[in-house]
């Protein structure tokens, strides 16, 4: 009888009250090589809130959180969990300790049906036993609205079923304590939404949920609180209410910012590239591109809208010359001078032996854009190595221009020899930028430039799309933030299906508009 | 029995019987390379595990007045699992803990085992008195004995042969399948065994799904709590044990308990490479593959009036086929037909 009590005494001890923190980091500091990650960072999780934690790009909230899932180990400082002092050695050691972490990179095996990633790990039968798997999966769905086919593999799963399979994976652990690295960051705004009614509903259930985040309206539309780090420094908490975006950003980024996109008006409009009747078909014979007919004008931006997969990608390779147009399509580029030339059926080396210059910042950046192990000098030289008729290839220029880039754009690096897939995304991206338009480019094009990126280094890339096109080259910004196309660019294109539904003025069109001209054609009688 | 039947029936045996060589080397380059561990030193475990066993044997037969098969198979198959094992902890040392480069600790482990394994083949002759005078009679006759069908059954059905009819076709039958099935030592039954264990093991338990993520996706084993290192560890240790019973097999039972220093060994751990992929990482399918790699290696035997330079042509079958099935993975492009995604390339948690 006695031994009973003690027991609901010790369940009543472990629902601690709201107000003690879950989880609390004490002067945790994180160091790689020479970087310093995080620097005694103290920080306090506490049950049933959704905490943000938010800074730029390289600030160290994942670190830290890392710190907490077990992938990492901190160098110095003590990590409680529930007042207790522990030593979190592993992701085993966290699940143990009922803390949860959803990677911005999706750690699921793509062979693998949503059951079996679910069971990675776990101690159980020595024969697999799938089925219990699965009726806890339905229970778990059921209970906090997810949508989730057990026996679906991976590789056939869309973005945000992988999500949802990496929550689902961590509740079946029994995790407390969740913490979510970029949640949104491949999310649609519909599946965003989703997203946030799901982690709501996990705190009414009492968990604790941390999201890393650089997205202020994200912030400030579904969190509790907001903790800010800055280049590893922990710099402050704020209740969500209690504060607003343009306060945060000033933590974030440590001084004022603006946060209005200039709009220059246009200068010297002259036509720089006539698209007409591109039509593309890719390998599987799909038709990602019909009759798109557009002209790009020197001095302005064309933005791009759509939803992702309508033909942007199409639209940009196939006048980079990556992607062959059908026949009857018509590309044709005039330069500076008014001297024309037609892009189509030409390689991109075709291209530039054209005098074209083109810049072109994909949206695989790390693929398409740069080699990822090769160093920051050598990134640059890829563009120029055919360049010259010596034997050997001239090192001087490339590593000139890698240091002008990196002084300039304030790239983050321990030197212009370090390989690039090792810099943060925003730093990757200023180094493809930098490189694409050193050359002073008659044509820019960008593919989600800023897809990633912090609020200072997404503010760097408007400010150097405005100066190419001061400077009078075309600008086409294929883009997915409607509130930055409709700020940044002078005309929008919006493409549906892989058809142009219309050419908008970013001046006088509203996000409304954009948004139903994203997923609706004007239909064929109005046209007749 | 008409001469082509009798023809075919030891194309098969040959084929079987060769094949089992092969097949012990890729069911463990399979449970290797689940983990993600490409390991091209196959041939030299087979070589290490072939020597070990030999060694293991002769000193036993040499120091016993009176060598009993039974223990002599034993202490073979002990020296086998030490070698082996032995050839695999160095590769894992290597390429898990320090993260060598797999290609070139395997290549090098390759030529690390047929180096040691011939360098103690002509120590051994040396001891027994000359090249081509080791033997094991004792132990070679354990690993070598066969459980046919009653003699006297077969006996019986074919003395009635002249009489029906019936008994004729039985008692050709009846011949038939103990050479087709059971004219073999116990090794050969012992592969087949270990690739349907080594199937279930994979597909079937949940340290095969742990498993086949550390080789698909390191990183999120790891994340999943599963010990990655652990796991590529017994994974390459025990996959080189079982590729060393291949080399045992070959020494014991192939070659009836003897020693050359021909380089066959080495050949058969490359055609069990080659198996591997033809198998597509199964080991159910590298049980009938080992046997079809075997049959096209010794077709040339079967087919009249070859000149020596075209036998050799026919002996590439084997490669052939495995390109082909290549090039039909790659067309069909089926996921589950790949090999694990993080083959070849090493892991470390703190890597950023």
């Amino acid at each position: 009888m006695e031994e009973k009590t003690n027991v609901t005494a010790e369940k009543k001890k472990v629902t601690i009250p709201r107000g003690d923190p879950a989880v609390e980091m004490i002067g945790i500091t994180k160091t790689f090589g020479s970087i310093v990650a995080n620097s005694s960072v103290s920080l306090s999780i506490y049950h049933g809130e959704i905490l943000s934690l938010l800074g730029e790009n390289g600030s160290g909230k994942t670190t830290l959180m890392n710190m907490l899932s077990g992938i990492y180990f901190p160098d110095a400082g003590t990590i409680k969990v529930n007042g207790k002092a522990v030593s979190i050695r592993s992701p085993k050691d966290a699940y143990d300790l009922h803390i949860g972490m959803i990677h911005q990179h999706f750690k699921l095996v793509g062979l693998l049906t949503a059951a079996e990633n679910i069971m990675l790990g776990l101690k159980g039968k020595f024969v697999l036993d799938l089925k219990s798997v699965r009726k806890a999966v339905r229970d778990i769905c059921e209970k906090y609205g997810f949508d989730i086919d057990p026996d679906k593999k991976v590789y056939d799963m869309s973005v945000s079923e992988k999500q949802t399979l990496e929550i689902v994976k961590v509740l079946y652990r029994g995790a407390d304590i969740l913490i979510l690295d970029e949640p949104t960051a491949v999310l649609t705004p519909q599946e965003t939404q989703r997203l946030f009614g799901i982690i709501r509903n996990m705190k009414a259930d009492g968990k604790s949920i941390v999201i890393i985040t650089h997205k202020l309206h994200e912030v400030m539309a579904v969190s509790d609180r907001v903790a800010v780090l800055r280049k590893g420094v922990y710099i402050g908490d704020l209740a969500t209410k209690d504060t607003n975006p343009q306060q945060l950003t000033d933590m974030m980024v440590g001084r004022a910012v603006s946060l209005n996109i200039e709009r220059p008006e246009p200068e010297n409009i002259r036509e720089c590239l006539k698209v007409e009747n591109l039509s593309v078909v890719d390998s599987e014979g799909v038709t990602k591109l019909q009759d798109v007919s557009f002209t790009a004008y020197g001095g302005e931006i064309l933005g791009v809208a759509g939803v992702s997969g309508s033909g942007q990608k199409e639209l940009l390779e196939a006048v980079a010359g990556l992607q062959p147009a059908k026949p009857g399509s018509s590309i044709v580029f005039t330069d500076m001078d008014g001297k024309t030339s037609s892009l189509i059926g030409k390689t991109p080396m075709e291209i530039k032996k054209l005098g074209v210059h083109l810049a072109f910042v994909p949206e695989d950046r790390l693929g398409m854009g740069l080699v990822g192990d090769l160093d920051i000098a050598d990134n640059m030289l890829i563009r120029t190595y055919t360049e010259g008729n010596s034997v050997f290839v001239d090192m001087k220029r490339p590593r000139k221009l890698a240091q002008e880039i990196v002084k300039e754009f304030e790239v983050v690096t321990p030197g212009i020899t370090t390989p690039v897939r090792k810099l943060s995304g925003g730093n990757v991206q200023k180094v493809l930028v930098g490189r694409e338009i050193s050359g002073n480019p008659s044509l820019m094009m960008s593919a989600y430039a800023v897809r990633g990126l912090d609020i200072n280094t997404s503010y760097t890339i408007y400010r150097l799309m405005n100066e190419q096109k001061k400077r009078g080259a075309a600008v086409i910004y294929v883009g997915e933030d409607l509130d930055v196309l409709l700020e940044l660019c002078d005309r929008i294109l919006v493409l549906c299906a892989g058809r142009i539904s219309g050419i908008v003025d970013g001046r006088k069109t509203t996000k409304e508009e954009v948004g139903l001209m994203m997923t609706h054609l004007p239909s064929e009688e109005a046209q007749a | 029995m008409s001469t082509t039947v009798i023809q075919i029936i030891t194309l098969i045996t040959t084929a079987i019987s060769f094949g089992t060589v092969i097949l012990f080397g890729s069911l463990g380059e399979i449970l290797t390379e689940k983990s993600g561990h490409l390991n091209l030193g196959v041939p030299g475990i087979m070589y290490l595990g072939g020597i070990g066993g030999l060694i293991g044997s002769f000193l036993y037969e040499n120091a016993s007045a009176s060598p009993v098969p039974f223990v002599g198979m034993l202490v073979a198959l002990a020296g086998t699992l030490i070698c082996s094992v032995l050839g695999g902890l160095i590769y894992s040392f290597l390429t898990v803990t320090l993260r060598a480069n797999q290609n070139v600790t395997g290549l090098t482990l390759t030529i690390l085992g047929s180096g040691v394994a011939n360098f103690f083949g002509g120590s051994l002759s040396k001891l027994a008195g000359g090249v081509g005078q080791i033997s094991v009679p004792a132990t070679s006759s354990a690993f070598c004995a066969t459980q046919k069908l009653s003699d006297a059954l077969v006996a019986l059905v074919s003395k009635g042969a002249s009489s029906s009819g019936f008994l004729r076709v039985l008692g050709g039958v009846l011949d038939g399948f103990d050479k087709v099935f059971l004219s073999y030592g116990f090794m050969v039954y012992v592969a087949v065994i270990i690739a349907i264990l080594l199937s279930l093991f994979i597909n079937r338990t949940s340290k095969g799904l742990n498993l086949r993520a550390v080789g698909e996706n390191p990183a999120t084993a790891d994340a999943a709590g599963i010990n990655v290192i652990r796991y590529k560890y017994l994974a390459t240790c025990t996959g080189a044990a079982i590729s060393g019973l291949g080399g045992l097999y070959y020494v014991m039972d192939y070659i009836n308990g003897t020693w050359a220093n021909d380089g066959n060994i080495e050949a058969l751990g490359w055609l069990a490479v080659a198996l591997v992929i033809f198998a597509t990482w199964k080991p159910l399918r590298s049980i009938w593959g080992a046997y079809l790699f075997g049959a096209l290696y010794w077709l040339y035997n079967y087919i009249p009036g070859l000149t020596r330079s075209m036998q050799e042509v026919f002996k590439m079958l084997p490669y052939a086929v495995t390109i082909i099935v290549l090039i039909m993975v790659s067309l069909r492009h089926k996921k589950e037909d790949l090999p694990p995604s993080s083959l070849g390339l090493s892991y470390f948690r703190e890597d950023r």
